[in-house]
């Protein structure tokens, strides 16, 4: 037997006899009973079989990998059964079933069958003999995908963005005294609001001059190209430091949970 | 047959759906449209489901390296949709909510999807951490505002940033940190947001386009598929 399989051993040993007690512990303790404790040994010992994995590529950490791809896939298989297939397609087309799932009838409609015949359509891409007909669903997919990301996306994304750009560049001009003497964020404070729009204006024109490949990034052209760099770096920057803070504070949430709800070393 | 239908249906729907939206007795399809897609959708979720099993069931039928995990990925599977879909130890049986408090799915859902879909995110933090070394380092223009803008929205969101420039008078609290990440997200942010946006949402119309008139037809795959 060479060193690393005993190592393994050693350490899996370790592992079960750290969980083990943990589970005696947590369950004998007011409050608590077998089952609840199982469960919280078992959330504990995921997490840290997650967290391993910043040490390096280990069985612990393929271990919840693979658990979490299967949990994952059945989860949402789930969900969309019961919220989509029950609570959408069959209280349009079976009474009787809405009764036994207990969901409202909502009246026979033919058109139902569309969806559900893409759907099976959908399933022939297991079959190597009739796969094409898959195409069709997905067909229909690509299509109301287009259909609706069309419309969408120019009304929401492109119109009102764009007419939301157009902003006064002065706002309420009181005269150069008041103008000067308050750089407050709030409603009174005239210099931060003018210039916020004058840099939501000039940084969504040169933004957009930036991503204009047709001309020759050159002259005025190409300062008004580069203050659009400038203005995307700021934009990056911005969201760097929020998804930093939105890991840190999951992060956070890990250890209470093991410092709290498993050790209870933090009250 | 095989590739014209599919153009045929592409077309159909995306123009019904734009149509719908110039008369109103119509708008009602693209409400059904999208019930439809999600109920499709659900069946491609099977689908993916079924391909899971046959991957991993293939894996572990021919002992392939690391079968073992594969197994752990099939039980995980069965176990939970079986949980999910015959909603076992829900308090109001089948006709219960799938979530409901004490049934299977949830005690599954809050001791093993949760802890570990959330840790994986968490993970995260130290690899973001690594990025943030190589990002701030000022080594041009460029990198000098990201790195100030980044440093800002973190100062700007802890206690420290609250202390550090909370002297600043009233009349003058655009500079105080605090503010001034507020400032920095509403202000530049939203323009570098608006201007990809806007890029983005051009890039949208036009594939949806080429996609219902059928110049784009890669999502059909190849002719022998």
């Amino acid at each position: 037997m060479n060193n690393s399989r005993i190592w393994s051993i050693v350490i899996f040993a370790a592992a079960v006899l750290i969980f083990g007690l943990s589970w005696i512990i947590i369950g004998s303790q007011a409050g608590h009973n077998l089952t609840d404790a199982f469960l919280v040994t078992v959330a504990a010992f995921l997490t840290l079989s997650i967290l391993s994995f910043l040490y390096k590529d280990n069985p612990y950490y393929k271990f919840a990998e693979h658990l979490f791809v299967g949990v994952s896939a059945a989860y949402w298989m789930s969900v969309g059964f019961w919220s989509t297939f029950v609570g959408n397609l069959l209280p349009r087309i079976s009474p009787s079933l809405c009764t036994y799932f207990g969901v409202p009838y909502k009246g026979f409609d033919i058109f139902f069958f569309i969806p559900l015949i893409l759907g099976v359509f959908l399933l022939m891409r297991l079959s190597s003999k009739m796969g094409w007909l898959s195409r069709w669903s997905l067909a229909f997919i690509v299509g109301t995908t287009a259909g609706l990301n069309l419309i969408r996306y120019l009304r929401s994304d492109f119109i009102s963005q764009v007419s939301n750009t157009f902003v006064p560049l002065v706002t309420d001009w009181r005269g150069i005294g008041p103008f000067f003497s308050d750089f407050s964020l709030s409603i009174t404070g005239q210099f931060a609001m003018s210039l916020s729009n004058w840099v939501i204006f000039v940084g969504v024109f040169c933004g957009l001059i930036y991503f204009f490949f047709s001309k020759e990034h050159k002259g005025a052209f190409g300062y008004a190209s580069r203050m659009g760099i400038w203005v995307l770096m700021i934009t990056f920057g911005a969201s760097f430091g929020y998804t930093v803070m939105g890991r840190v504070s999951l992060l956070v949430g890990r250890l209470t949970f093991l410092f709290h709800d498993w050790l209870g070393l933090v009250k | 047959m095989k590739r014209q239908v599919p153009v045929i249906i592409t077309f159909i729907v995306g123009a019904v759906l734009i149509v719908s939206v110039f008369f109103p007795p119509a708008e009602r399809l693209g409400e059904n449209f999208s019930v439809f897609f999600d109920i499709i959708a659900v069946f491609a979720f099977f689908l993916g489901g079924g391909n899971l099993i046959r991957i991993h069931g293939n894996k572990i039928y021919r002992r392939q390296k690391d079968w073992a995990f594969s197994a752990v990925t099939l039980t995980g599977f069965i176990v939970m949709l079986a949980a999910g879909l015959f909603k076992i130890a829900n308090p109001n049986g089948i006709t219960g909510d799938v979530a409901a408090t004490g049934s299977l799915f949830q005690t599954l859902y809050y001791n093993i999807f949760y802890p570990l879909g959330s840790t994986m995110y968490a993970l995260l933090a130290f690899y973001v951490a690594s990025a943030s070394y190589r990002a701030f380092r000022a080594k041009n223009k460029e990198a000098t505002i990201l790195l100030i803008a980044a440093f800002i929205i973190l100062l700007g969101r802890t206690p420290l940033g609250v202390y550090a420039t909370g002297w600043v008078p009233e009349s003058f609290s655009l500079l105080q940190i605090p503010n001034l990440a507020i400032w920095i997200m509403s202000s530049p942010n939203l323009a570098g947001q608006r201007a990809i946006m806007i890029g983005i949402a051009l890039g949208v119309i036009s594939m949806s386009l080429r996609l219902i008139l059928g110049v784009e037809r890669t999502y059909l795959g190849v002719d022998n598929e």
